[in-house]
């Protein structure tokens, strides 16, 4: 192993390590918000690569029928919901953002044809079609269980897991697709060629951290956000919706996956399976923060990222095993660090 | 009615084979190897409150062990010898198995709520990967020609053969979970669930009795993998996944993870559904794939949101309760401690401050507690008394300070510890399993007063020693008057007749040292009578009593001596009478006289 091959390494851990930062970042932002530890996070991952990939081959991505039969659900029961305790000011609200919504993105994935468009405007799109997920999901699964234990929720986002990965496997098939790059750039730099799509990660990543901070440091609903992070009854007493707070943290969860996954996509094949790992690879990361702290969750990330790259050089077989087994020393030290609160049931 | 249930379902069980075709009896034989798995998950999750996805991955090692032991023909030299064998296979299974786990466990179990099920993601899906890719493991082919099991020289070919192999081991798990759950450590066990803080301060040791379940869960795990490999004659990683893990985690939650029988329900109707969703997706959807998984995830949620309890507690409903014995245990006295010397000081508080953060909640407070007296500790709410209580009790550490009890120092000592030394407490926020019964609440108490560990209890050896504790509940709770309610769940009663537990419960331990946060709040006038004959008859028998209570007509007429505290100070100290009088207590309770 030059010294050629340890940079080489290097970059591939960062890039990778970028996306598993952010996703770190959004597991925290979800877990601080609502308690959910988000296991499906890694499924926005793949929702977001396929459904580009998708739109480029000029087929209607599964991601379509995924929104229109969610809008359904959610609108059916809200619509039920809100005749039952006579709050009929809400309905336009539900069926625009549950029905009307759905179909206006159907209409732009049929008419638009999406394959002939630019880059950006397809990325634009897949967007369109995946973000709304994240509050739909949250709606469904978890919105009626927001007052449940941690072990519960976390129970309910793995079933949400599972579910999501079958439904994948439904509309995506079994075989991987990837995409063009970003840009066929590449530099040289002391030696070593550093690709466009490298840079493109790192700064897409750092770009949508810096837009974050300041969505949290300066916005209402950021601070909203944070407020219910801190203290939920609180934020509530105050005014703040808890069900907006948790709609609007699975709205930049699924945001955040979705555009890890069209960043990552033209590295590797993502299959409809893939999320998973990349998305338990943001945890490791997130659980160095102990879930709690931004700066070192994504410091975490990037380490499993460059322990990923370096252990697939020396024994690739045993990657994932290396990978993981890394968290239990990373638990040991936090249990060694972290004061032990008593957890009420 | 119950027993004529089960007595009927064993024979249903027992006649299978006589009757049922070979697809059924497979069926049978999947449902039985997966409800020894979802058992220990039951023990572990539903009784313990731990929460592990990785189940499958001890199943593997349990499988991998015997079929690389039996068919292995390149074993290093000092290995030769247990080669060939399945019985030596299951028994190197179980021991591996146990290593791992309790390494896993030492590693993971002190990490509360979500880290731990965190945990087992990891390693469940290390220990795929490794099976997957370790080459004399067979990697990914997996190992194929692995022996038949042979009882008393009778080869067990067939499934139909192999039956009643799985289904005895599968209800001597049942037999011994429950015996284990109904037992001196049984209740230590399901005192977990109600957060450690109450039983650690019983004495219970939870880091145990959290390594115990997850030890006992893990070997089930590996057992049904030990009997999945002879069955099958085949292993590969794929049953031993995440998502294989995780279905065992949803056996349990959707059968009932809180009742043993849960277990075999919910595995009997996740692996039936499983089969038929196996037919009939692939055909609706026109594809091949596990489509059985969008199913089953969003069943688990409706089952999460509508029926957390699981689909057992409804079953079980139908059928009227047994009427369970409720004859009041008797048995012989348990050997007590003996009193100190009535004036004899035992507790000794010198300078304690606790402080969190900037916020100091004692500051410098010094008093005494000798034996045969009420010293009561009162002043305004947020004074920091029940900071006080937690820090002689150890629930909370001492930021300076000592704290001596019956002339040793304890203010370093785990509340387990000072509990053992002979001090006992009730809680101001109650804490007891609403979901147990008020004797066996109480019989917590007296956890300390039994010495038999887990082999006894599961076989149901210690009887006798059981027998007397629960007698001993049973006295306590006679004492503290609520002789009426000894059978109730503990939940159904009133706050005051909580509180009123609690104190049986602390009797239970045999303290000479009793701490009592606000006992009398929420009683009515006559039980605050009989609570204050009570305390008065313990005081008389040498006993000595630290009380914290609101209520001044009952301090006053039951308190020795009195310590007023405020803002984590001590502000004054004395009879009842002086106190009364003292012009800082009047001011700090009346907010003075102009």
């Amino acid at each position: 192993m030059d010294f050629q091959i340890v940079l080489l390494l290097a970059q591939d851990g960062i890039t990778n390590g970028a996306i598993y930062a952010l996703l770190a970042l959004a597991l925290v932002l979800v877990f601080a918000v609502t308690r959910v530890i988000f296991i499906p996070q890694g499924e926005f991952v793949a929702l977001g690569a396929l459904t580009l990939a998708g739109l480029q081959a000029g087929r209607i991505p599964g991601t379509l029928w995924l929104l229109l039969g969610a809008g359904v659900v959610v609108a059916l029961i809200d619509l039920a919901q809100a005749l039952r305790s006579g709050s009929r000011r809400r309905i336009p609200r539900i069926i625009g953002w549950n029905l009307a919504y759905p179909a206006l993105a159907a209409a732009a994935v049929t008419l638009l044809k999406p394959a002939e468009m630019a880059m950006p405007l397809q990325v634009i799109l897949t967007l369109v079609l995946v973000v709304p997920l994240g509050p739909m999901i949250y709606r469904l699964a978890f919105q009626p269980l927001a007052e449940a234990p941690v072990l519960v929720l976390l129970i309910v986002a793995v079933a949400v897991h599972l579910a999501l990965v079958g439904l994948g496997l439904l509309f995506f098939g079994a075989e991987g697709s990837r995409t063009p790059a970003f840009s066929d750039a590449s530099y040289k730099l002391g030696g070593i060629v550093i690709n466009g799509q490298t840079l493109w990660v790192v700064g897409a990543s750092i770009t949508l951290i810096v837009i974050l901070y300041l969505f949290f440091e300066h916005t209402f609903y950021g601070k909203a956000l944070r407020a219910t992070a801190i203290n939920r009854t609180g934020a509530r007493l105050m005014g703040i919706s808890t069900v907006m707070a948790g709609k609007l943290s699975f709205l930049l969860a699924a945001l955040i996956g979705a555009l890890s996954g069209i960043l990552i996509a033209p590295i590797t094949t993502i299959y409809y399976d893939t999320g998973f790992l990349v998305g338990l690879k943001g945890f490791v990361g997130a659980i160095v923060g102990g879930m709690v702290s931004y700066p070192i969750a994504a410091v975490g990330a990037v380490l499993v990222g460059l322990l990923e790259s370096y252990s697939s050089f020396w024994a690739s077989a045993f990657k994932e095993v290396i990978v993981f087994t890394l968290i239990i020393p990373v638990l040991v030290w936090r249990s060694l660090t972290t004061h032990h609160v008593e957890e009420e049931e | 009615m119950q027993r004529a249930i089960l007595i009927l379902f064993l024979v249903l069980l027992g006649s299978g084979p006589l009757i049922l075709s070979e697809f059924h009896i497979t069926l049978l034989n999947y449902i039985g190897l997966s409800a020894l798995v979802a058992l220990g998950v039951v023990l572990l999750t539903g009784v313990g409150g731990l929460t592990s996805f990785g189940q499958a991955a001890f199943v593997g090692l349990g499988a991998y062990a015997s079929a690389y032991l039996t068919t292995a023909t390149d074993l290093p030299g000092w290995l030769t010898w247990a080669g060939g064998s399945p019985w030596i296979g299951l028994a190197a299974g179980l021991l591996l198995t146990a290593i791992v786990a309790w390494l896993l466990g030492a590693l993971t179990l002190r990490l509360s709520g979500h880290y731990l099920p965190l945990g087992t993601i990891a390693w469940g899906i290390s220990l795929y990967f490794l099976f997957g890719n370790l080459s004399f493991l067979g990697g990914h082919t997996g190992i194929s020609g692995i022996p038949a099991l042979a009882l008393f020289g009778l080869e067990l070919k067939s499934g139909r053969a192999f039956y009643y192999v799985i289904w005895v081991m599968l209800l001597a798990a049942v037999w011994i979970t429950q015996n284990l759950l109904d037992s001196r450590e049984g209740r230590a066990i399901r005192a977990l669930k109600g957060g450690t803080v109450m039983a650690e301060a019983m004495g219970v040791d939870t880091a145990r009795s959290k390594i115990i379940i997850f030890l006992i869960a893990a070997l089930f795990a590996a057992l049904s993998g030990w009997l999945y490999a002879h069955l099958q004659r085949f292993v590969n990683p794929t049953p031993f996944g995440l998502h294989i893990g995780i279905e065992y985690l949803f056996m349990a939650v959707v059968g009932g993870a809180g009742n043993v029988w849960g277990a075999l329900l919910g595995a009997g109707l996740i692996t039936i559904l499983k089969q038929w969703l196996q037919d009939l997706l692939p055909k609706i959807f026109g594809a091949s794939g596990n489509f059985e998984m969008i199913v089953f995830g969003m069943m688990m949620v409706l089952v999460l949101q509508r029926a957390r309890d699981g689909i057992w507690p409804i079953l079980a409903r139908l059928v009227p309760p047994a009427r369970g014995s409720r004859l009041v245990p008797q048995g012989d006295a348990l050997p007590r401690n003996v009193m100190p010397q009535a004036g004899a000081g035992i507790l000794d508080v010198r300078h304690v401050f606790k402080r969190f953060g900037g916020l100091v909640a004692n500051n410098d407070m010094s008093f005494t507690v000798r034996a045969g007296e009420v010293m009561a500790l009162i002043g305004p709410n947020g004074a920091g008394k029940s900071t006080m209580f937690d820090c002689i009790s150890g629930v909370g550490s001492v930021s300076e300070g000592e704290i001596r009890f019956l002339g040793e120092r304890i203010d370093h000592l785990t509340a387990r510890a000072i509990a053992r030394r002979g001090m006992s407490r009730t809680f101001q926020h109650v804490r007891l399993l609403p979901g147990m019964s008020v004797l066996e609440n109480v019989a917590i108490g007296a956890h300390l007063r039994g010495t038999r560990g887990v082999l006894p209890a599961a076989l149901h050896l210690e009887r006798a020693e059981e027998q007397r504790l629960l007698a001993e509940a049973a006295r306590q709770i006679e004492r503290v008057g609520l002789k009426d309610s000894m059978f109730e769940q503990a939940g159904s009663l009133a706050l005051g007749q909580q509180r009123t537990l609690e104190i049986a419960r602390a009797l239970a331990a045999d303290p000479c040292l009793l701490l009592l946060d606000e006992p009398a709040a929420g009683l009515r006038y006559m039980e605050k009578q009989i609570l204050a004959d009570l305390l008065r008859k313990l005081k008389a028998e040498g006993m000595g009593i630290l009380l914290v209570e609101h209520d001044m007509d009952f301090v006053m007429g039951l308190a020795n001596r009195v310590v007023v505290m405020e803002f984590g100070e001590k502000i004054a100290e004395g009879l009842p009478d002086e106190v009364q009088r003292n012009p800082a207590v009047l001011e700090a309770y009346l907010g003075g006289v102009e």
